[in-house]
């Protein structure tokens, strides 16, 4: 089993790894795994020496964009990236959250224009280490507490 | 290029809000000049305001620029179901500038990503409402003479009152000392604070309207006590006399103070401070005028000569 999960099992693409569980299918949604047709393969509940338990998606022949993949530090800020060329890694990455928020976060104050506008909503991460957001737009703060995923593609 | 807007008051730095200042006393010397000549101004109210609208089109008036416009949502493809966005696209199309009151926070930075003719925010929600800010700071500059190193007593609402957080936002550059008076429902809320610590800002907070906290202020700035604004009306009926000002409170107060308020007043004013020479309330209101004016020229590209 434990063989199976190795990542050099992967030819080309990308290993995000430690993910904690219960944020998994966050980490497919915010990268819109969903709509890839690439190989995938999810892993969740394995055992973890580190963590106790935790999950992993291997994706082949996905490289990410910076910002693209940075957006998963929002829920999980701790998992490792590893890029695969060959069967080997070829570089061992960690996610920081980007200065700007487009069209991921939903703003929690119904009366911002952001939910009541055809329009992608945009935050200043304004504490990358506590995670706390800012509207752009009705300039409300958002905590690492109160956040939720917009919906759609 | 997008064009200038101003939406909120950090919009401005501390050269732009000196700049506005002097043009502004340019236009209260002669606020009659023929300067938007050939311009057309928006004016499009998706929420009423007759003091703001009324303001704002007397400053074009004055200046000689044609209005097109709505003061409410009835009279506007709004009630048709059409986007602000499309509203937006198309009246900047007609228009050298935007005027727009809006009820949903946020909206006049949206609109000012989608147009190509300046927008300036009179007011989004409960958000940003710049040019109160800026008629805020020409009254204290124009009764103190300087913006800088002066006690600014607040009373009142200094939780939901957005024209404080903006006022304290406006003046942060200029050293200033605050006083805070509020009830413990409605005092200033802990990023405000932040906020002054960051500046270093010095501020003392007041649950009572003390004696000391108006006499050492060089402007006393009023806002009203809000009802609808207490969970606890029992808390309301204790608190509700208690940050009214009267004349004989003024007794010790310094020569050069000044009473403000972004009106409209209720009660927090008592009748009977309005003939002391210290009330500035109405003179300020009035400064609404030859402020937006000097705001307009100023983002359309206009100089202004004195």
């Amino acid at each position: 089993m434990s063989k199976a999960l190795q990542v050099a099992a992967l030819e080309n693409g990308t290993v995000i790894d430690h993910i904690p569980p219960e944020q998994l299918f966050k980490v497919v949604s915010l990268l819109r795994l969903q709509y890839l047709n690439n190989r995938i393969t999810i892993g969740n509940n394995l055992g973890s020496r580190k963590m106790g338990s935790k999950g992993i998606i291997k994706i082949s022949d996905k490289f990410f964009e910076e910002d693209e993949i940075n957006r998963i530090a929002l829920v999980a800020p701790k998992v490792k990236l590893n890029i695969i060329r060959n069967y080997e890694v070829i570089e061992k990455k960690r996610v920081t959250l980007p200065d700007v928020l487009t069209g991921i976060v939903k703003c929690n104050n119904p009366k911002c224009i952001t939910n009541n506008e055809p329009m992608k909503t945009k935050f200043d991460v304004i504490d990358k280490d506590r995670v706390i957001l800012q509207c752009k737009y009705c300039e409300i703060k958002t905590d690492k507490e109160e956040i939720i995923l917009s919906k759609g593609k | 290029m997008k064009p200038r807007s101003l939406v909120n008051i950090e919009d401005y730095d501390k050269e732009d809000i000196l700049r506005i200042i002097e043009t502004t006393e340019k236009f209260k010397k002669n606020p009659n000049r023929s300067l938007l000549k050939g311009k057309v101004c928006a004016t499009l109210f998706f929420e009423p305001s007759t003091r703001t609208r009324l303001s704002f089109e007397t400053a074009i008036n004055r200046l000689e620029g044609r209005i097109v416009g709505f003061s409410d949502t009835a009279t506007s493809s709004a009630t048709k179901g059409e986007s602000l966005r499309d509203t937006i696209m198309m009246v900047s199309n007609y228009t050298d500038l935007i005027i727009m009151r809006h009820h949903l926070e946020g909206s006049a930075r949206y609109a000012s990503e989608i147009s190509h003719v300046p927008i300036i925010n009179a007011g989004d929600g409960s958000n940003q409402h710049p040019t109160q800010t800026m008629l805020d700071i020409f009254s204290i500059y124009e009764t103190q003479q300087t913006l800088e190193n002066l006690t600014i007593t607040i009373v009142g609402d200094l939780k939901y009152g957005r024209a404080v957080h903006s006022l304290i936002e406006g003046l942060s550059h200029f050293k200033p000392t605050f006083n805070f008076v509020a009830p413990d429902e409605l005092k200033i809320p802990k990023k405000h604070k932040l906020f002054c610590d960051k500046k270093s800002i010095k501020y003392r907070e007041f649950t009572n309207f003390s004696p000391e906290a108006i006499n050492e202020a060089d402007i006393l700035y009023m806002t009203r006590v809000q009802r609808e604004r207490f969970t606890d009306l029992m808390e309301y009926e204790k608190v509700k006399n208690i940050y009214v000002l009267r004349n004989d409170m003024l007794a010790d107060s310094r020569e050069n103070l000044k009473v403000l308020h972004p009106l409209p007043r209720v009660k927090e004013i008592s009748p009977d401070v309005d003939d002391n020479p210290k009330a500035y309330y109405f003179e300020q209101a009035r400064n609404g005028v030859y402020t937006r004016q000097a705001v307009i020229c100023d983002l359309i590209g206009i100089d202004v000569e004195s």
